[in-house]
Formats: structure tokens, C-alpha cells, sequence
């Protein structure tokens, strides 16, 4: 007997057979794979706070990062500090809530030589999509020790230069905070550089992704204001 | 009949050069100038492509008396976008830095004009090791042209070859063109190979 591909009852049996046996496949492809590729995001994230401490293109970066890591504390924006381990799987989306008593804020304690330092994670918006960095602060909480960023799709050649080491190293020693009261953060990337030693030069043809990294440093610092002035020597 | 009769070695080989999904067809540029800025994302797009239509081509070519007419396209599509798929989740597990390069790219494999071009035009017609050669031609001729941008435009944009720097040339300004970077080289670098090509095959 031949099967009438054409007929109505055929079409629709055949479609739901075929769906049902791609959607069994690719559940088992993705449950199959996702220990995997979470392995290999956390593992990016890890490489980037290394960045941010100056520590770049190492081979093993779980052992760097084990290393180096004393503590990762999640804080909240009053400047207590909730738990001492666990700011590595603080979401994205529990850093930058609009409510300032619902901020899960993680600190990376790092000690890298002799110094410790407190690696902060930055979110921000550049010209087409999304700015993310990391910043390593030095034990005063104001002294820039070293800082990565990268960007969802900022242009090449323009924007997308913030990904480079050169744009990145600009940032170290410079002063991310006017005093000790850490209330105004003055750290900033400027057309006009007025205050050279805590401003950065904006890449020209690239204004918006500079005015974003800029506008990335204060709305991420601000809230860790209460931390900082608690645990300052 | 042979596995590897003249008719199949046609089959494989004209894709490679006279028959080029690219350079003669003019198919999947979209593609080639978003990810031909470095060698190894080009080399690995042009493998997963190769790998898709060849896979795409054998499944498509045994269910080719079953599929129902008035669905075809879309039955195309579900393997091609299945496949895709895989591919991407394999990528994102073992090659993570290159899967961020692709970014989109890859899940856009699935608008890529070859792969419906050939599952429509051949595997709907011909038995699967045809199709499968078929595929694996068509693919590779994406690919080689895609790792010849890739490779004029690394060399001349960032004076490195796959991420290695090269130490005598990088001194070399001219070396850090940043205009190779840009996909408008791409255009007319994938042009000059176009006219090569053509003023090599007179046909």
C-alpha cells in the first residue's frame, strides 16, 4: 500500500511526529551539554575578575582565581555584610535592582602580592547593548588597582576598543571617589579631562560608549558607599 | 556503482570551484562578512556549515519520499534548525571563546541560503551518500572562501594568523589597518576574490 503523502491526516501526523522527536533530541543535547557550558561561563566570569587584578592570558584560570581569592562576601547597599562566600553566584539582576534594600552587592576580598583588594563588578548600557566590567579597588577603597569591561556590541574599531588592554590600564591609579566619604565617585572617562587623577580620556568617535562606561562607574560604585565607609581603616 | 564514481566526484568537487555557493552563486554573504575579521572564528564557522549541510542533506534525502509536499520547506527547515542548534550548544561546551566570537552568527547558519538551497535543489532528488557528498562540497566551498577573507583580512588588520602574532610585520603600520576589521573590506575583498575567480574560469 502507498502512503498518500499529500492528505490531510498525513501532513498533520507527520508534523507532530517530527516536532516531538526534535524536541526530545534537543532536550537531551541541552541537558546533556549545560554542566559543560556552565563550567565555561563561570569560568570566563573568573578570568575577568582576574583582569580587572591585572592578571591576564593565564593558562589555569580556576587555580589563578583560587589563588588570589580570599573572600567573596555579598553586601547589602546599608553596608552590612549579608554572607562571606557566595558573591560569585550573585545574578546580574540582584546587583542592579532599583530597590536599594533588595541590592544583593558581591565583593571579591583578593590578595594578590601583599595587598588585598576588593574587586567590584560593574553593569552599565554603551551605545547599542549592555557594559559590564570589573573594578579592583586598592585597600582605601579609592585607588584604582586595575579594571576590566566589555561590552554586548559596542561598534569595532570605536566602542569596542574598551575591550582593549591599553584602554583598560588607563584606569589604574586613578581615584575612584572625591573623599573618604565615598560620596561622590569621580571616576570617570571625559571629553575634557579635568581632574587627570581620576579622570580618563573618552575615545573619540566612540562618545556614547564613553558617556556609558562613565555613567557605568558611578550608578556601580554608589551603592557600595556604606560598605566602604564602614570597613575603611 | 562506485561509491566515488565520476558523477560523485563532480558532485563533491564542483561546489569547491566552478559551481561555488559563493563566488558563483553568490549565496551566504551575509555570513561571510560578519565573521571573516579573524582566521579561527572563519574556520570554524565554514567547518559547522559544512558539517550542518552535509547532516542536513543525508536526514533531508531519507525522508525525502515521506515528507509531505505542502510542508517540505518547513520539514527543511525543523532538521536545519535542529541541527544548528546542536551545533551551537557543542560549540558553547568545547570552543566557548569561539562561540562568543560567533556570537549570532551561528543561529543564523539557519537563514544561510546554501543549506536551503541545497536541500531543495538536491537532497529532495538524489539518495543520501549523493547528498551527503553533495553537502560536505557545498560547505566546503563556503568555507574556503571564507578562510581566504579571513586570512587577508587578519594578516593585514591585526598582523596575526588564528590569534598568533607574527613578529616581523606587526612593527609594520600598515599591519593594523583598521579598516581590514570593518565588514566593508570584507565586501570588497570577497569582490576581488569573485574576480579572480571569474578571470581565472573564463565559462
Amino acid at each position: 500500500m502507498k502512503l498518500n503523502t499529500n492528505s490531510n491526516v498525513y501532513t498533520i501526523v507527520y508534523a507532530s511526529v517530527m516536532v516531538v522527536i526534535v524536541a526530545f533530541c534537543l532536550a537531551f543535547i541541552s541537558d546533556l551539554l549545560r554542566p559543560i557550558q556552565e563550567a565555561n561561563v563561570a569560568n570566563d566570569k573568573r578570568s575577568q575578575i582576574l583582569a580587572a587584578l591585572n592578571i591576564r592570558d593565564v593558562e589555569d584560570v580556576q587555580a589563578a582565581y583560587d589563588r588570589v581569592l580570599v573572600k567573596d562576601m555579598v553586601v547589602a547597599a546599608d553596608g552590612r555584610v549579608l554572607t562571606e562566600r557566595g558573591g560569585f553566584e550573585v545574578e546580574s539582576k540582584a546587583i542592579q535592582a532599583k530597590d536599594d534594600s533588595e541590592k544583593r552587592l558581591p565583593v571579591y576580598v583578593c590578595a594578590v602580592e601583599q595587598d588585598t583588594l576588593y574587586v567590584v563588578p560593574l553593569y552599565g548600557r554603551g551605545l547599542w547593548g549592555g557594559l559590564w566590567g570589573y573594578l579592583a579597588l586598592k585597600n582605601d577603597f579609592r585607588t584604582v588597582y586595575g579594571a576590566y569591561m566589555s561590552h554586548e556590541s559596542e561598534t569595532a574599531g570605536l566602542g569596542a576598543r574598551i575591550t582593549e588592554r591599553g584602554f583598560q590600564e588607563l584606569f589604574v591609579g586613578k581615584q575612584a571617589f572625591a573623599d573618604s566619604t565615598f560620596q561622590t565617585v569621580t571616576l570617570g572617562v571625559k571629553k575634557k579631562v579635568e581632574n587627570p587623577a581620576a579622570e580618563v580620556d573618552a575615545i573619540t568617535g566612540a562618545t556614547l560608549t564613553s558617556n556609558g562606561v562613565d555613567e557605568m562607574f558611578k550608578t556601580s560604585l554608589a551603592p557600595y558607599q556604606k560598605f566602604f565607609i564602614a570597613n575603611q581603616d | 556503482m562506485s561509491l566515488f564514481s565520476s558523477a560523485n566526484k563532480e558532485v563533491l568537487t564542483g561546489p569547491l570551484n566552478l559551481n561555488n555557493p559563493v563566488v558563483t552563486q553568490v549565496l551566504g554573504i551575509c555570513s561571510a562578512l560578519a565573521v571573516t575579521s579573524q582566521l579561527e572564528p572563519a574556520i570554524v564557522m565554514g567547518l559547522s556549515v559544512t558539517v550542518i549541510t552535509a547532516f542536513a542533506n543525508v536526514i533531508i534525502s531519507l525522508l525525502r519520499n515521506t515528507v509531505p509536499n505542502r510542508i517540505r520547506i518547513i520539514v527543511q527547515l525543523v532538521v536545519v534548525a535542529t541541527l544548528v542548534t546542536i551545533v551551537s550548544q557543542v560549540l558553547k561546551a568545547f570552543a566557548y571563546d569561539v562561540s562568543v566570537q560567533l556570537s549570532v552568527y551561528v543561529g543564523l547558519i539557519i537563514t544561510n541560503c546554501i543549506l536551503m538551497g541545497r536541500l531543495e535543489a538536491f537532497a529532495m532528488m538524489n539518495g543520501p551518500w549523493e547528498s551527503f557528498l553533495d553537502g560536505v562540497g557545498s560547505g566546503l566551498g563556503y568555507a574556503w572562501i571564507l578562510v581566504a577573507v579571513g586570512f587577508v583580512r587578519e594578516l593585514l588588520g591585526s598582523a596575526s594568523l588564528l590569534g598568533y602574532e607574527i613578529p616581523f610585520l606587526s612593527d609594520c603600520a600598515f599591519f593594523h589597518n583598521g579598516m581590514m576589521t570593518m565588514p566593508a573590506m570584507a565586501l570588497i575583498i570577497l569582490g576581488c576574490v569573485i574576480w579572480a575567480h571569474r578571470a581565472i574560469n573564463k565559462e
